[in-house]
C-alpha cells in the first residue's frame, strides 16, 4: 500500500467513525482495516490501559455488590450459626411491614419534598441568571454556603432550633406568646426533616441550573428580544428547555438522594426517639438490623433491594426526561 | 514512542500495585501479643510479660493502666476507646467476625454480657480461678456477670438505683420528697399545679430505666435457661408499674425531654426537671453537666412500691471480660482483676467511680465523703445501702442490645400517641419473641 492510499483509508475510516457515532445503523468498517490490523493485538493493548482501572473498579464497586448478594443469600443465628437460606431472606422482605413502611416515608418525603427544592433552586438560579439582582455573586454563595456545612452539623443546628423549649421554636413561643406546634412531633417529623435537607441542597442544585444556563448563547436573548418576547416568555421558551438535562440530572441526584435519607433521621433520633423508629427510612432500617440486630443478611437483603428500587425508579425518571427532551 | 508508553504504563501499573499492596497491609491485623500462654499462675504471667490491648471507654481505666505498666514493667497495655455503648459492641463484633483486632479485654455492660456470652464471644473466667472472687463483688454486679457456674467477667462498677431530687425545688413549692411511687404521683401533681413548668422528671421512654423499674418492682419479664427464654410482660409487677407509670403520661407529669440532650441538662439545671431516677454513676454526671444547680441537689433512696420497702435495682454498670479470641488470655485476666478486685479498684473510686466491690462499699471512707455538690450530704451511703437492697433474680435478655433498640418503636409509642404502656410493653414482648425466634431460641411467653 502507497501513502495515497493510506492517506484514503485514513478518512474514509474516519468519515465511517463519525456516522456510526451520529447515526444509529452505521455503515460497516471498511474490510480492509479488518485485515490490516490484527484484533487480537489491539483488545490486549486495549486490556492493558484498562487493567488498572477494573482492577480498581472490581475491588471497590464489583467486589461489594457481589459480597452483599452472597451475605443476602445466608441466615446467621446467635443459636444454629450460619446456613444458606437461598431467597429466603427476600421472600421475608416483600412481606416486611416495617421495610414497607419505610420504603412509604421516603416515596413520600420524595414527592413533595424533591419538587419543592427544585423549584426553589430554579427560582433562584433564574434570579440569579437575570442580571438584574444587585450582589448576586454574594447572593450565589450565600445561598450555596449550606452545603459546604456538613449534614451531621447542620442537623445538629436544626435540631437544636427546633427545640420547643430552649430552641429558637422556644424562643418564638415565649417572645410572642403564640405556641407553635412542635416540629419533633411524629405528625411534623418528616416535615421537619424535609426543611432541613431543602435548606442543605437547594445551593447545590442552584449551581448545577446556575451553570447550565450560563452556556446558554446569549443571542438566543437578543432574537428574543427583537422578537418582543417577555423575560417569563424567554424563560418558558429558551431557558428552561435548554437546561432540561440538568433539571433530569438533578431529579435523579434528588431522588437517589430521598430513597438514601439516612443522617438527619439518624442524628434527629436522639431528640425524638420515639417519632423516629428504627425503620424510619429503610437506611436507618438496614442500618439497626445490621448493628443492633446483628443481622447481617437481612441487612444486606434490604439494602440490594433498595439499590433496585432506587436504580429502576432514577432509569425511568432517566427515559422520561431524555424522551422529552426530544 | 511504543516502547517509552508500554514502560510509562508499567510504572505506573508497579506504582498502582504498590500502593494497593501497602493499602492492604495497612488494613490487616497489627496484632501483636505474646505467646498464648494456658498458665494459670498469674504471677508469673505477669512477670513473663507481653502486650494487652484493652478496649473500653470507662475515663477512670487510664490512671490504671498507668500504675499497672509501673508496678508490672514487662507488661504493655494500649487502652484503645473504640466508642460507647453502641459504636463500641459494633467495633467489637467486627473484630470478632473478622477474625482479627480482636482486643484482650473489653468493657462490657451487664445487659450486653449475656449476649457474648451465650455465643461464646467471651471466655469463662473460671479457667483462672476468677470463682474464688466469690464475696470480694455485690450480689448485684456479681449475679450479672454469673450464667449458671461460668464467669464472663469481672465486675468494674455497678450502678445501684437512688432517686436524686432537686431540694430548691421541694423548698420552694413546698413539697414532701415522695418516698412511695404514689407519692411520686401526688407530688409531681403538686408541682405541675405550683407551676406547669416543672415537671417532676423526664422520661421520653427509656430501655434501661424501664428495666430498671421493672427489676425493683420485683418483675420477671425475662427467664433465661440457656437457649429457652421466656418473655413474659403481662405478670402482676408489670402491670402495676405500666399502670403507675400511665398516669405520669397521661396526666403529663413527666417531660418528654430525652435523656443526656442538651435541653435535659439545661432542665436539671434550672428546676424544670425535679428528679431523676438513675444509678450511683450519676454524681459525675451532675457535677461536670450541670455545674450550675451544684448545692441544689440531693440523694435519697428509689420510690419504694409498698410502704416502709426497701426494695432497689441495677441501672447500668460495666464489668470488664476476656474476648475468646484473645491470644494472651491469661494476662489479659490478670489486667482486670488488677483493675477490678485490686489495686485499681482505689484508683478508680478516687477518681469518681462507684464500686462493685464489698470492701470498697463498706469502708468507711467511702461511705463518709461528703459531697459538695450535694450540699455536703454522705451520699454514698444511700447508694451503699441501695446496693445492698438489689432485688434478686432478675435476667436480662440474651438479645438485650437489640431488644433496647427497638423499646422505642414499640414501649415508646406509648409517650407519643394513644397507645398505652401496656399495649406496648406487649408489642415490645411479640416482637422480641419474633427475633428471638428468627435467632433460633426456643421461645416461650
Amino acid at each position: 500500500m502507497d501513502g495515497l492510499h493510506d492517506e484514503e483509508r485514513k478518512d474514509k475510516e474516519q468519515s465511517s467513525s463519525m456516522t456510526t457515532l451520529s447515526e444509529t445503523s452505521g455503515q460497516p468498517a471498511a474490510p480492509a482495516v479488518v485485515t490490516d490490523r490484527p484484533p487480537a493485538k489491539r483488545s490486549w493493548i486495549g486490556w492493558g490501559f484498562m487493567g488498572p482501572f477494573m482492577a480498581v473498579f472490581a475491588l471497590v464497586f464489583l467486589a461489594p455488590i457481589a459480597y452483599s448478594i452472597y451475605l443476602s443469600l445466608f441466615r446467621d443465628q446467635m443459636v444454629g450459626g450460619t446456613a444458606f437460606v437461598g431467597l429466603e431472606n427476600y421472600e421475608r422482605a416483600f412481606s416486611d411491614s416495617q421495610f414497607w413502611s419505610a420504603l412509604g416515608r421516603v416515596s413520600l418525603f420524595l414527592a413533595v419534598q424533591v419538587p419543592i427544592m427544585l423549584f426553589i433552586a430554579l427560582l433562584v438560579a433564574l434570579a440569579i441568571d437575570s442580571g438584574r439582582l444587585y450582589g448576586k455573586s454574594f447572593f450565589r454563595i450565600t445561598i450555596f454556603l449550606p452545603y459546604a456545612v456538613p449534614a451531621v452539623v447542620a442537623t445538629l443546628m436544626w435540631g437544636f432550633m427546633y427545640g420547643t423549649r430552649f430552641g429558637l421554636v422556644g424562643n418564638i413561643n415565649d417572645a410572642f406568646g403564640v405556641s407553635l406546634p412542635n416540629p419533633l412531633s411524629p405528625e411534623l417529623i418528616l416535615a421537619s426533616i424535609g426543611n432541613i435537607v431543602t435548606w442543605e441542597f437547594v445551593g447545590y442544585n442552584m449551581l448545577i441550573f446556575y451553570a447550565a444556563l450560563r452556556v446558554i448563547p446569549h443571542d438566543l436573548y437578543e432574537a428574543a428580544e427583537i422578537d418582543g418576547a417577555s423575560q417569563l416568555r424567554v424563560i418558558t421558551a429558551i431557558k428552561i428547555p435548554a437546561i432540561r438535562g440538568a433539571l433530569v440530572i438533578a431529579t435523579i441526584f434528588s431522588i437517589i438522594g430521598s430513597f438514601q435519607l439516612f443522617n438527619e433521621p439518624s442524628i434527629l433520633q436522639n431528640l425524638a426517639p420515639n417519632a423516629i423508629t428504627s425503620y424510619f427510612t429503610p437506611n436507618l432500617y438496614a442500618f439497626s438490623l445490621s448493628f443492633s440486630g446483628q443481622q447481617h443478611n437481612y441487612a444486606a437483603t434490604v439494602a440490594i433491594l433498595m439499590g433496585v428500587i432506587t436504580m429502576v425508579i432514577a432509569y425511568v425518571v432517566q427515559l422520561r426526561g431524555m424522551r422529552k427532551a426530544r | 514512542m511504543p516502547m517509552s508508553t508500554y514502560r510509562h504504563r508499567t510504572v505506573a501499573t508497579i506504582a498502582l500495585a504498590g500502593a494497593l499492596t501497602l493499602f492492604l497491609a495497612s488494613c490487616g491485623s497489627d496484632d501483636d501479643s505474646g505467646s498464648g500462654d494456658s498458665d494459670v499462675d498469674l504471677e508469673a504471667t505477669l512477670d513473663e510479660g507481653g502486650s494487652l490491648t484493652v478496649w473500653a471507654w470507662e475515663p477512670t481505666l487510664d490512671q490504671v493502666v498507668d500504675d499497672f505498666e509501673a508496678e508490672y514493667p514487662e507488661v504493655e497495655v494500649d487502652l484503645v476507646n473504640a466508642g460507647t455503648g453502641d459504636e463500641h459492641y459494633t467495633a467489637l463484633n467486627n473484630a470478632i467476625s473478622a477474625g482479627s483486632g480482636v482486643p484482650d479485654a473489653a468493657q462490657i455492660e451487664y445487659f450486653a454480657l449475656p449476649e457474648y456470652a451465650l455465643q461464646e464471644y467471651v471466655t469463662d473466667l473460671t479457667e483462672f480461678g476468677a470463682e474464688e472472687l466469690e464475696g470480694t463483688f455485690t450480689p448485684g454486679p456479681w449475679g450479672s456477670v454469673h450464667q449458671g457456674d461460668a464467669i464472663y467477667g469481672l465486675p468494674m462498677d455497678s450502678g445501684p438505683m437512688a432517686m436524686f431530687y432537686n431540694q430548691e425545688v421541694f423548698d420552694t413549692y413546698d413539697v414532701e420528697v415522695p418516698a412511695t411511687w404514689d407519692e411520686y404521683i401526688d407530688a409531681a401533681r403538686a408541682l405541675q399545679e405550683a407551676d406547669p413548668n416543672v415537671y417532676i422528671g423526664s422520661d421520653a421512654g427509656d430501655a434501661g430505666f424501664t428495666t430498671s423499674i421493672l427489676w425493683q418492682a420485683g418483675a420477671h419479664p425475662y427467664q433465661v435457661d440457656g437457649t429457652d427464654v421466656t418473655i413474659d410482660f403481662t405478670g402482676e409487677e408489670t402491670t402495676r408499674f405500666a399502670e403507675t407509670w400511665q398516669q405520669l403520661i397521661d396526666e403529663d407529669l413527666v417531660s418528654d425531654i430525652p435523656g443526656w440532650t442538651d435541653e435535659w441538662y439545661q432542665g436539671l439545671a434550672d428546676g424544670t426537671i425535679a428528679t431523676l431516677n438513675t444509678g450511683a454513676w450519676m454524681p459525675a454526671n451532675l457535677e461536670s453537666g450541670v455545674s450550675a444547680a451544684s448545692g441544689d441537689w440531693r440523694v435519697a433512696p428509689l420510690p419504694q412500691w409498698e410502704e416502709g420497702g426497701t426494695a432497689s435495682a441495677e441501672n447500668g454498670g460495666s464489668s470488664l471480660a476476656v474476648p475468646e479470641a484473645s491470644e494472651n488470655k491469661a494476662l489479659a485476666y490478670a489486667f482486670i482483676e488488677y483493675a477490678n478486685a485490686g489495686d485499681g479498684v482505689q484508683t478508680r473510686l478516687d477518681q469518681g467511680a462507684f464500686p462493685a466491690t464489698s470492701a470498697h462499699l463498706e469502708s468507711e471512707e467511702f461511705l463518709s465523703r461528703e459531697f459538695e455538690y450535694f450540699g455536703g450530704q454522705q451520699a454514698n451511703e444511700i447508694f451503699a445501702e441501695s446496693a445492698a437492697n438489689v432485688v434478686e433474680g432478675w435476667t436480662y435478655l440474651p438479645f438485650q442490645v437489640y431488644a433496647n433498640s427497638i423499646f422505642n418503636d414499640t414501649v415508646g409509642q406509648a409517650y407519643i400517641s394513644g397507645t398505652t404502656l401496656n399495649e406496648g410493653l406487649l408489642a415490645w414482648q411479640d416482637a422480641s419473641i419474633t427475633y428471638g425466634e428468627d435467632q433460633g431460641f426456643t421461645m416461650n411467653q
